[in-house]
């Protein structure tokens, strides 16, 4: 009951965004002008649009991966786009820059996928040898190991000269978003949703190796199934806008506190939480400095810790 | 019945399981005692598919682990999981219906609600089915996991030392339930026990274990004696007898 309340707001706060979004930014744009001035609808598709559709995509797709995630390490506090499978990314796209600077765009997104996926296996090998009375350490350790990955990545960037062009996709933000330059993102968007068929595997999952071949589960197959569907997110998302972090740690643990853990139920709000406050974080990142923008991670940062302080401050729910 | 045919077993070279056979008849609880490193854990759960098996066969009924389909295994056997450090988020309705996974692969029928339903009764959680795994007691959490395993409702259950960790009253209170669940359930249940006077009190079988072989086994009342403390523990415990069951005084 609770549950459809929270998806209807949630809906309802998201149309109210989508809409304001699509008429904030740089070039005054009214409802009005769209009847009469072609230019004005002109820069709704090839700019507004993507950049709002863009939004809401990484925010949705990048909650569900830090969902998933933290079912497969059994841990509350990791985050794709910091314990690894973000700066594993990076290393894909840097050595395709490097190497083969002439490929297109879908073989460097592979790479990165497949880096991505390297880099997610190498840090759950890792978590699997930590004691598991200690679950601070998952994510300390996963925030070191994300950042050996991303230092070496700056290290090679340096030498190669390459500073400038990494830290566009170090710092993710939407204002280089525009029509043409962001369709790949559909991909991680079709991925988000594809695993939601398979959101009673990772909540099983989430309960642990016996548990779920206890339920008949092939556990390994499991783990790969969810690991490839974040390291395609994180790749994609890490390619066309760049880093976002936070997402996908606060976004579930928001969710999880109000609704439970039940995936099956709470991927919808999930995404949805995702979508929204990444959206509001651009919009606030656009409006705070205009006509200068405030990259969205920062933003996110920022309203995703007071929102996520605040949660923690609640007393937990009983019935 | 469970067979176990020439099952030796290895980790990291060293020898746990020595070429046992043995055979766990249909009905009743059986318990797997010896001292530490006795192969007692690693015999469950080579059974039940936790760790592949290296040498020898197990079969349950007409089931072979390893050839058998994970699904088909898992409405023939259950395993009770070890309670976790990290409990999602979870109701404990929602967690008895996991239960019904390997029937409804997560499409819950009308069947499977009136089998969550009989789990949480018989459990008496109805009062706790809203409420979520985290804000529960070691006790009760782990009843809500023996609920999802009745709701499971397979022939054999493992279970690998579910009294740890729980006070005297859970304790009797989970031995008890797990009579029942012979008695009225036609259960088969295979568990592990570190107190030997726990398996004296509610065996129906004991088979005894040390150095990865299985050294004796027969009906509580007839094998607990302190030669059996002297051969599996190695330990001359004297044992009395007391309303009928042979317990070990420490």
């Amino acid at each position: 009951m609770t549950l459809k309340i929270y998806i209807w707001a949630g809906l309802f706060g998201l149309a109210l965004l989508s809409f304001l979004s699509l008429f904030i930014g740089v070039i005054e744009l009214s409802l009005a002008d769209l009847w009469h001035d072609p230019a004005a609808f002109e820069l709704l598709v090839i700019s507004r649009f993507p950049r709002t559709a863009a939004a809401l995509i990484c925010g949705s797709s990048l909650a569900i991966a830090g969902a998933i995630m933290q079912m497969l390490v059994r841990n509350r506090f990791v985050d794709p786009m910091t314990t690894g499978t973000g700066p594993g990314a990076g290393l894909g796209i840097l050595i395709v820059t490097i190497f083969f600077p002439a490929a297109p765009l879908i073989v460097k997104m592979v790479l990165a996928s497949l880096t991505a996926l390297g880099a997610s296996l190498g840090f759950l090998a890792i978590v699997q040898r930590l004691p598991p009375t200690q679950p601070l350490l998952v994510p300390l350790v996963g925030l070191v190991y994300g950042g050996i990955i991303g230092a070496g990545v700056t290290f090679v960037a340096y030498q190669a000269d390459l500073i400038q062009y990494i830290s566009v996709w170090m710092n993710g933000e939407f204002s280089g978003v525009i029509q043409g330059r962001y369709e790949l993102l559909w991909i991680a968007a079709a991925v988000a949703l594809v695993t939601y068929f398979a959101a009673d595997q990772f909540a099983i999952v989430g309960l642990g190796r016996t548990a779920s071949i206890n339920l008949g589960l092939n556990y390994t197959q499991v783990m790969l199934i969810g690991l490839v569907a974040i390291s395609i997110v994180a790749a994609l998302t890490v390619t066309t806008v760049g880093m976002i972090p936070f997402v996908g740690l606060v976004v579930p643990n928001i969710v999880s506190r109000l609704v439970g853990d039940h995936l099956r139920n709470t991927l919808p709000l999930i995404a949805l939480l995702g979508a929204l406050l990444t959206l509001a974080s651009d919009i606030v990142g656009r409006v705070l400095r205009h006509p200068f923008e405030i990259p969205v991670g920062t933003v996110f940062g920022v309203i995703g810790t007071l929102l996520f302080l605040w949660l923690l401050s609640q007393k937990p729910r009983h019935e | 019945m469970i067979s176990i045919q020439g099952v030796s077993h290895a980790i990291g070279g060293k020898r746990i399981l020595n070429d046992v056979t043995t055979q766990i008849a249909q009905g009743g609880i059986t318990a797997l005692i010896g001292p530490n490193g006795a192969g007692k854990s690693t015999l469950l759960s080579l059974i039940a598919r936790l760790e592949p098996l290296q040498t020898g066969r197990i079969l349950v009924d007409a089931l072979e682990i390893g050839a058998c389909s994970d699904q088909v295994l898992a409405q023939h056997l259950s395993i009770l999981p070890q309670m976790a450090d990290h409990t999602p988020r979870l109701t404990v309705k929602e967690l008895v219906g996991f239960g019904r996974y390997p029937y409804n692969r997560g499409r819950p029928t009308a069947q499977d609600d009136a089998k969550v339903a009989q789990a949480l009764d018989m459990f008496g959680l109805n009062l706790f089915a809203g409420r979520t795994l985290d804000t529960l007691s070691g006790g009760q959490k782990q009843r809500a996991h023996i609920a999802m395993i009745f709701a499971q409702d397979t022939d054999y259950v493992l279970l690998d030392e579910p009294l740890n960790n729980l006070d005297i009253a859970a304790g009797r209170s989970l031995m008890k339930t797990l009579q029942s669940m012979c008695a009225d359930h036609r259960k088969t249940i295979v568990i592990v026990l570190h107190d030997i006077n726990v398996a004296s009190r509610y065996a129906d079988h004991i088979i005894a274990m040390r150095d990865g072989s299985v050294i004796k086994q027969g009906r509580p009342a007839e094998i607990v004696d302190s030669s059996l403390l002297q051969d599996v523990f190695e330990t001359d415990a004297p044992v009395v007898k007391v309303e009928g069951t042979n317990l070990v005084l420490m």
